[in-house]
């Protein structure tokens, strides 16, 4: 992970809930690029086209908050999105972008002095995001949630060192298998 | 120093005799609980090459907050279920017609003292009414522990709020809990365990109880906890659960808490959660007035048995105002019997209710959504924009005598002028 993820960024406030993310009713998919013709749309149309022609989502504090709805981390990938970077993130919605292997970035500083439009990059590996010319540190993950973000989330992390591992002790131990 | 209850809880699920706050831990959740989402967890099992569970009697699901199925796709999505629970032998499987996934699992006796309970919403908070430690997550999460029974949590702060009672006349654990978010704001705790002490919450029913400790995810919390005792273990056993089957866990007498808050409820007045964040809270005389289209009574919030009898004791002998919609959905079948063995449902229905089948109902968009430009007053827990209907819609959230008193009157009402 020593490349530079970023690019074009949009800007919002404090708050922001995952009914505006992503409404209840399109719940129905869980395809992203399904979702994504949805993604924001109580904000209206043109906030929708800059969000589709962005990479990154800079919110301020408390992003993310309120349902459990993984989609509203998934519907951000099916836009194109890379990175979401906030002074603070819900605790479920963090989960969801990990676990969807959608890095979330909490870093306060860059969050505020991002500009509408402008571009930021992130170094994963550094700690570091680059926006408006100046350079801000962030927390580097644990160990156990970088892995899943390098496997790309969740599911192929499992299905990449888990669920071998599981097979072969299975294969090992013939009377766990039977239980 | 002593541990709080989070610290005591995962510790325990995650077989290590000492965790502390920030620690990220493996643990292994007692239940896991899945809703409308369970057709998702089933897609994701099937594409990561596996149809070996860890334990199907850690797995409970609900169908809830689509019930019954309003299109194809969501039958289909439901059938997917039914028939995966009994290929897979689920026992804890709950169809359409049993109410709001919480409610019913903890009607059921499957929520006990000490346990850590993973679900598919966020509001799985609701699940410290009963001494356990219960949190949201992903649908995907979900389907890992299907698979390897455990995820990743870190170990959480704890805050501790006490509530000094008896709360002042006309007011609720719903007005407790608004005037909370409106003082700590939405983010107020989060990734933190927020515990309930004081003298209201000893004496508190376990309906209450799920109320704090329901919204307290309005606060950004992780979880929430209210120290079982014999209300709690009578609870428990009238629904065949006896104390032998589960191991309480209290906090020390000396835990660290990043904060502590005290909420006087002998002063308190009714508190209303204006658009369209849970944290703009003021108080009743301030928005006393507004003109509503709808009121909702429901959700896992404030639908409770007791929230329709408190509801009905406003309604009765009344009409709601004309031109006003009163719309009922119960939490679960059990309060549907429980209301129409004691009159509560004939009460509703002459003051002109709209009584739904149990569920989520409007709370999750689904049937009594509004127009443009329409207003609601909710017993629900979240008044985002969009959440019922239309993005031009405003909804206000109260307790379940503010809900009565405004439907009587067809503007948000003070309850007190009833009381």
């Amino acid at each position: 992970m020593t490349e530079k993820i970023g690019g074009r960024l949009i800007k919002f406030g404090d708050n922001v809930n995952t009914d505006v993310i992503i409404p209840g009713r399109y719940l129905v998919s869980i395809d992203p690029q399904e979702l994504a013709k949805h993604a924001f749309e109580p904000m209206g149309t043109e906030v929708q086209k800059r969000l589709w022609s962005s990479q990154v989502v800079v919110g301020g504090k408390n992003f993310g908050c309120g349902s459990a709805r993984e989609q509203a981390a998934s519907c951000l990938i099916g836009c194109g999105i890379k990175a979401v970077v906030a002074k603070s993130f819900s605790r479920v919605f963090f989960r969801n972008c990990i676990n969807t292997g959608l890095p979330a970035v909490e870093c306060s500083e860059a969050a505020e002095a991002a500009l509408d439009g402008g571009e930021l990059w992130i170094d994963l590996e550094q700690g570091m995001v680059e926006v408006q010319g100046e350079s801000f540190s962030f927390a580097s993950y644990p160990e156990s949630l970088k892995q899943i973000l390098e496997a790309g989330g969740l599911i192929p992390y499992l299905a990449k060192y888990v669920l071998p591992q599981q097979e072969a002790l299975k294969r090992h131990t013939p009377e766990l298998s039977r239980r | 120093m002593g541990k709080a209850f989070a610290e005591k809880v995962l510790a325990r699920a995650a077989g290590l005799s000492d965790v502390r706050p920030g620690e990220i831990v493996d643990v292994y959740p007692d239940l896991y609980m899945s809703h409308m989402a369970s057709w998702r967890c089933i897609r994701t099992l099937e594409k990561m090459g596996t149809d070996k569970l860890y334990d199907p009697e850690r797995i409970a699901m609900v169908m809830d907050h689509i019930s019954p199925a309003r299109i194809a796709k969501t039958a289909d999505d439901q059938r997917l279920c039914r028939e995966f629970a009994v290929r897979k032998g689920i026992n804890k499987f709950y169809d359409v017609e049993a109410g709001i996934a919480h409610v019913v699992l903890m009607e059921a006796g499957h929520i006990r003292p000490g346990m850590v309970v993973i679900g598919t919403d966020s509001h799985s908070t609701i699940y410290g009414a009963l001494g356990a430690l219960g949190t949201g997550v992903g649908f995907s999460e979900i389907t890992a522990a299907w698979v390897t029974g455990k995820l990743w949590m870190k170990v959480p702060e704890s805050i501790k709020v006490i509530i000094e009672g008896p709360l002042a006349r006309g007011t609720s654990s719903k007005d407790v809990m608004l005037k909370l978010i409106g003082d700590l704001t939405a983010d107020g705790a989060t990734y933190c365990s927020v515990e309930f002490h004081g003298s209201y919450v000893e004496r508190l029913s376990i309906s209450d109880r799920m109320t704090l400790c329901n919204l307290a995810m309005e606060l950004g919390a992780k979880n929430a906890f209210v120290r079982p005792d014999e209300i709690t273990r009578s609870y428990l056993g009238e629904r065949g659960v006896p104390p032998g089957q589960y191991t309480e866990i209290h906090p020390d007498p000396d835990p660290v808490y990043v904060k502590s808050v005290t909420i006087d409820g002998r002063s308190l007045v009714p508190q209303i959660a204006c658009p369209h964040t849970v944290d703009n809270v003021k108080p009743i005389d301030q928005v006393a007035g507004t003109k509503v289209n709808q009121v909702f009574v429901g959700s896992c919030a404030n639908a409770k048995y007791e929230d329709l009898v408190e509801a009905a004791r406003i309604l009765k002998g009344r009409k709601i105002a004309p031109g006003v919609r009163l719309l009922v959905s119960p939490a679960s079948k059990e309060i549907v019997a429980r209301t129409v063995k004691d009159g509560t449902y004939s009460i509703l229905l002459e003051a002109g209710a709209l009584i739904t089948n149990p569920g989520c109902s409007a709370c999750a968009g689904d049937g009594g959504v509004m127009a443009d430009g329409e207003v609601t007053l909710s017993t629900a827990n979240r008044n985002f924009q969009g959440r019922m209907g239309s993005y031009n819609a405003e909804i206000y959230l109260g307790s379940p005598a503010v809900a009565a008193a405004t439907a009587v009157r067809g503007v948000i009402t003070d309850p007190r002028e009833f009381l």
